[in-house]
Order: C-alpha cells, then structure tokens, then sequence
C-alpha cells in the first residue's frame, strides 16, 4: 500500500467516521439536518460523477431525484409497496429513465446537451403536475409514519434516521471511489479531459458516457427515493428547475471532480440558505451570487483549490 | 359562441402571444446568433421590464398614457444597460465560454429574480393600458339572404392588443432594418461570422458584445412593457417566455431572425389554438419534449452551423 493510498483511506475513512460519531453530540435541529445533508450530498455525488468525472453538464438531474422520490413515494401509495420494496422501485425507476434520457440526450453535447437536458426535466416536472390525481401536484403528499418501518426500524425515529442517511451516504460515497479507481472510472476521466482522442484509443465512448449517465441517475433516484422515505414527504418541487440547479451548485462550490467535493458544497450551501432564509424570503439571491462567484473567481471549487494548493494526491 | 367565431378570438389572441413572443425571442435569438452565449437569464430582462414598467407609470399616478409612453421609452434602455453592465462584469471575464456562460447567466437569473423579490415583493400588479376600446368584431352567417355579417357576443379585441401587435411588428422591421442595412448591423455580422477577423479589421468585438447582450435583453424588456397591461408583473413571469423563446429560437433555426420571428408566429398562434383542444399544462409538455427532440435527432439544422 504506498502512503498515497494510505492518505486517502485515512482521510475519506475519517470523514465517514465523524460523521458516525456527531450524531452522539449535535443539539437535536442540526442532527436533522446533517441526515438530511447526506440525503442530498449522495445526490451531489451522483451528480458529480456524470459533471466532475465524465464532464458532462447536466440541466436536468431533477428528472432522476423526482424519478426516485415519485417511484418510491407513488410504489407505496399506488401499488402499495412495503419500504423496501417502495425503494427499491425508486432507484429502479431513476436508472431506466436515465438509460432512456441518456440514450437520447448524448447524441448531443455541449451546450445542446444542456438544454436537452433541462428540457427533458421540465417536461418531467410538467407531467407531475399533469398527473396531479395521483401525485398531488406543488401540494404533494405525505407518507405515513406506519409506512415508514424498514425491517423492523421506524425511520421516521431522528437516531434510525440518521443511519439510515449514513448508510445511503456512505455506499454512495465509497462506490465512486472505488469506481473511479477501477478501469472504468479511469476511461470516464480520459474522456473529460480529450473524448477524441479516447476514442482514438478504441474504447467505445458512448458506451461508457451512458453507463455513466445511468450511474449518475441511478445514484440520484436512491438519493430522491430516500428523501421521500426519511423525511416522509413527496412533492412537485421536487422535480423543478431549482433541483437540477441545486446539485450542480453544490459539486460546483464543493468542487467537480472531487471524492469530498459534493459534501463539502452541501454541507456549505444547506447552512448557507438555512442561515439567509431565517432573514429574507429571497434566499435563492445567495445561490445565485454563489454562482456567480464560483464560475468568476474559482472555477474548481473550495476542494479543487485545496487539491491545487496543499493535496495533491485528493481524488 | 360558435366555434368559427370562437377560433377567430382563439387566433386573435394567439396572434398578440406571438407578437410578443417574437420580439422576445429575437432578442435571445440576436444574442446567441452574435455572441454564442444561451443566455439563461433572458427571461428575468422580460421580467425586469414589466416590474419597471410598473414602477415608471407609478410615478405619474393619473396620467395613464403619459406615463406608458414614457416607460415604453426608458425601461428597454434601462435593462438593456443594465444586460451590458452584466456582459462587461461577468460574461466577458468568463471569455464567452459556452458552458461556464450558462452557470453564470443561471446566476444571474436567481440574483435578478430575487432582488426583485425583496425590493418590488411577491404581489402581481397590474399596469393601467393608455388606451383600451373594445372593438367588436362581426362574423358571416348563412341567412336565408345569402351570406351576412352578425356581431356575435364576446367576439371582440381591445384597440390595445391591436397596437401590441402593430408595435412588435414595427420593432421587428426595424431591428431587421438594423441588422442588414446599417453599418452597425454590418459590425455585427461580421462578428457573428468570424470573431477573430473582425477584430482584425478593426471592428470593436467587445463592445459589439456588450451592445447586443444589452440590445437582446432591451428587445425583452419591451416585450414586457407592451404585455404588462395585459398581463400583470409579478417576479416569477420570466419562467415561461424563457421557455417559450427557447422553443421558438430552436424551432427557427438559432440566430436566424426570420426563422425565429416564423417560429414565433407558428408558436404563438398554434399556442392559443392548440388551448382550445388541450390543457395547456398538457400542450406544454408536448411542446417541451417535441423541441428536446428536435435538439437531439435534428441538431444540423437547428443548432449550430448553418444559418439562414
């Protein structure tokens, strides 16, 4: 094992470790949030896998979270569905919609592939609305806390709650790591950084961007399909805009192409709208102004500068 | 109502949709076409135009006209610089590239927005049109007579909706004047065609750049000006002539202003009579997804290259 090696696991082991180990110690209000945090980083680590590593700029990742939240939320209400199997059909949901998306989305790129993207969600959003029979439109609806037991543990108890986020948290975290690590992940990177010439090397670069988008969006939907189950609450907001905005916020701020990146950027951007929506109801100015700064002034995010300036060796 | 007279009104309507919807969708269309930039905060420029428009007759309470005419002449320019401040602060620091462009217009938008909110807040308002007769319009009836004109009840326009329609009109003859007969048009153009030759010969690719941001952003903000009578201003109306004008400038082929202003009409008017048929959330989705697959299978066409 050379020290690099050793460097990684002691740092992204850590994190994990901590982030065991706080729910011991937060008062009760950020406990919730930091399970709620690492509900929606693992849907920045999907989304920075499909952004950070293949280089892919996605409008419309809402499509896959609300793909996952309405398969796991409508599995149960609809089909009536037990947790596990309401879950299960969420990410199911989110990978067959991102391998139909992606199938037809990468036949573009670049800025076409952005706005296919965000009109491929908006459509998906608009349908949410136009089915509000069963999905209840902006209104949306609540799951049952009866509904709520996943074998045997109650999730909406605040301590299950946070394992049940940790655990997510941390399969998303580790897979990409170990991904990235394998040939796949390396032919993903090759691609970013000069898709031509990947495929010069023979490797069938179509074939890996829609694995990639499938992993992404299968990622997202388990995220989407958790939120839904943890905190009991599927709704159209869910599949807006401002969802596809948020993940490339956060792995933006966090930094693209990077294993801590996507936590980092939440955990930031959660507290920094939760602290500016305690003083004015136009609390989406500070993601804006956030953007903003990101693409002027540090385009590689708050990891991305680290790794340039003190780690090299981050992933 | 019959259904002729009721597909009359359906298209009367549309035709007023398309009028604006033209106007601002050549205005994206302007911006892509010269300067590569999708400018995502196109939306919130047409909204910025209709909350000033609010605020500038606000200012002559009682003098409806006055105070129209005098917003129809400041807000454009008023948006427009203030686009140009944005190209020149942002944009241009960012070297126009495609996909950073998009994150920070994106940026843009949520700042515009939500400065809006907090200064102007979340009520709609309305504007108080300088002129509103009702014109009542006649139909044809098979009498026993032969043919002959009836006024059916409810089949009428305002002579304001009637002006919206002859303005764009005007706006987008001149703007077509603009583009090909004078020398600006021509700095533009060749702009358009070869960035780096033009500023071989000369030619101020800069500031070429910042007066067309400002002038697409401008062409928004008049839209806004001429439909907030009709429609009132409110700090999420940007989401929906955003996502109309992207419709139309796909349609039309980006950057052409004849195919865009084509599109437009197309749009507009199916728009108001496809409601007729279908719920408009329903048309919607049709519409998004039939142009995201326009994007995808007929990208030669439609995007990029070539341009009429």
């Amino acid at each position: 094992m050379t020290s690099e090696v050793r460097k990684i696991i002691g740092l992204h082991g850590g994190v994990l470790a901590i982030l065991l180990l706080l729910q011991f110690v937060l008062p009760a209000y950020h406990h919730g949030n930091l399970a709620r945090i690492m509900v929606l980083a693992t849907y920045a680590i999907g989304y920075n896998l499909l952004f950070g590593y293949t280089g892919l700029l996605s409008l419309g990742h809402a499509l896959f979270f609300a793909a996952g939240l309405y398969g796991m939320g409508l599995g149960m209400t609809q089909l009536g569905l037990s947790a596990g199997g309401a879950l299960l059909l969420g990410v199911l949901a989110g990978a067959t919609v991102g391998a139909v998306i992606g199938a037809l989305a990468l036949r573009t790129e670049g800025v076409a592939f952005m706005i296919v993207t965000l009109m491929f969600a908006q459509a998906g959003y608009l349908t949410v609305l136009y089915f509000g029979a069963y999905t209840r439109g902006d209104e949306g609806f609540v799951i049952q806390q009866a509904d709520r037991m996943l074998w045997g543990f109650d999730l909406s108890d605040p301590s299950n709650r946070y394992f049940a986020a940790f655990v997510v948290f941390a399969v998303a975290f580790l897979a990409p790591l170990t991904v990235l690590r394998s040939r796949f992940g390396r032919v993903l990177i090759a691609i970013r950084e000069n898709e031509e010439r990947a495929m010069m090397l023979g490797y069938d670069v179509m074939r890996y961007k829609l694995m990639a988008v499938v992993l992404s969006a299968t990622l997202s939907a388990l995220s989407g399909a958790a939120y839904g189950l943890l905190f009991g609450y599927v709704g159209a907001s869910f599949a807006s805009v401002q969802y596809s905005i948020f993940p490339l916020l956060w792995v933006l701020l966090g930094g693209a192409g990077t294993a801590l990146g996507p936590l980092v950027g939440t955990v930031f951007m959660f507290y920094l709208i939760d602290l500016s929506s305690g003083i004015t109801t136009a609390y989406m100015l500070i993601a804006g102004v956030v953007l903003v700064c990101l693409t002027l002034f540090a385009p590689q995010g708050l990891m991305g500068e680290i790794r340039n300036r003190f780690w090299r060796w981050l992933p | 109502m019959d259904f002729g007279p009721y597909l009359m009104l359906a298209t009367l309507e549309g035709a007023v949709t398309a009028a604006v919807l033209a106007l601002t969708a050549s205005g994206l269309a302007l911006v892509f076409g010269v300067m590569r930039v999708v400018n995502v905060a196109h939306g919130e420029f047409f909204m910025l135009g209709a909350v000033l428009a609010w605020w500038v007759t606000s200012w002559l309470d009682g003098y409806a006209a006055l105070g129209f005419a005098l917003a129809l002449l400041i807000v454009p320019v008023m948006v427009g610089v203030l686009a140009a401040l944005a190209d020149v602060t942002v944009l241009k620091r960012l070297s126009y590239d495609p996909e950073r462009t998009i994150v920070a217009t994106i940026g843009i938008l949520y700042i515009l927005q939500q400065v809006t909110l907090m200064t102007y807040g979340p009520d709609a308002r309305p504007v108080t049109p300088p002129f509103n007769t009702r014109l009542a319009l006649p139909w044809v009836e098979m009498a026993d007579t032969g043919l002959s004109l009836y006024w059916p009840w409810g089949l009428s326009i305002t002579s304001y909706k009637l002006a919206v329609i002859g303005a764009a009109a005007g706006v987008l003859a001149a703007l077509w004047l603009l583009m090909t007969r004078s020398k600006l048009g021509l700095m533009m153009r060749a702009t358009e065609q070869d960035r780096d030759m033009a500023l071989a010969f000369g030619i101020p690719v800069e500031r070429v750049y910042a007066l067309v941001f400002g002038l697409g952003a401008g062409l928004a903000a008049l839209a806004a000006v001429l439909i907030v009578p009709i429609q009132q201003a409110h700090y999420l109306m940007g989401g929906d002539p955003l996502l109309l004008s992207f419709i139309v400038v796909i349609i039309g082929g980006l950057g052409s202003l004849p195919g865009t202003v084509l599109a437009a009409l197309l749009i507009g008017l199916s728009d108001g009579i496809i409601s007729v048929f279908f719920s408009p959330t329903l048309a919607k989705i049709m519409a998004t997804v039939l142009v995201a697959l326009v994007l995808v299978f007929r990208p030669q066409g439609l995007f990029g290259a070539s341009r009429a």
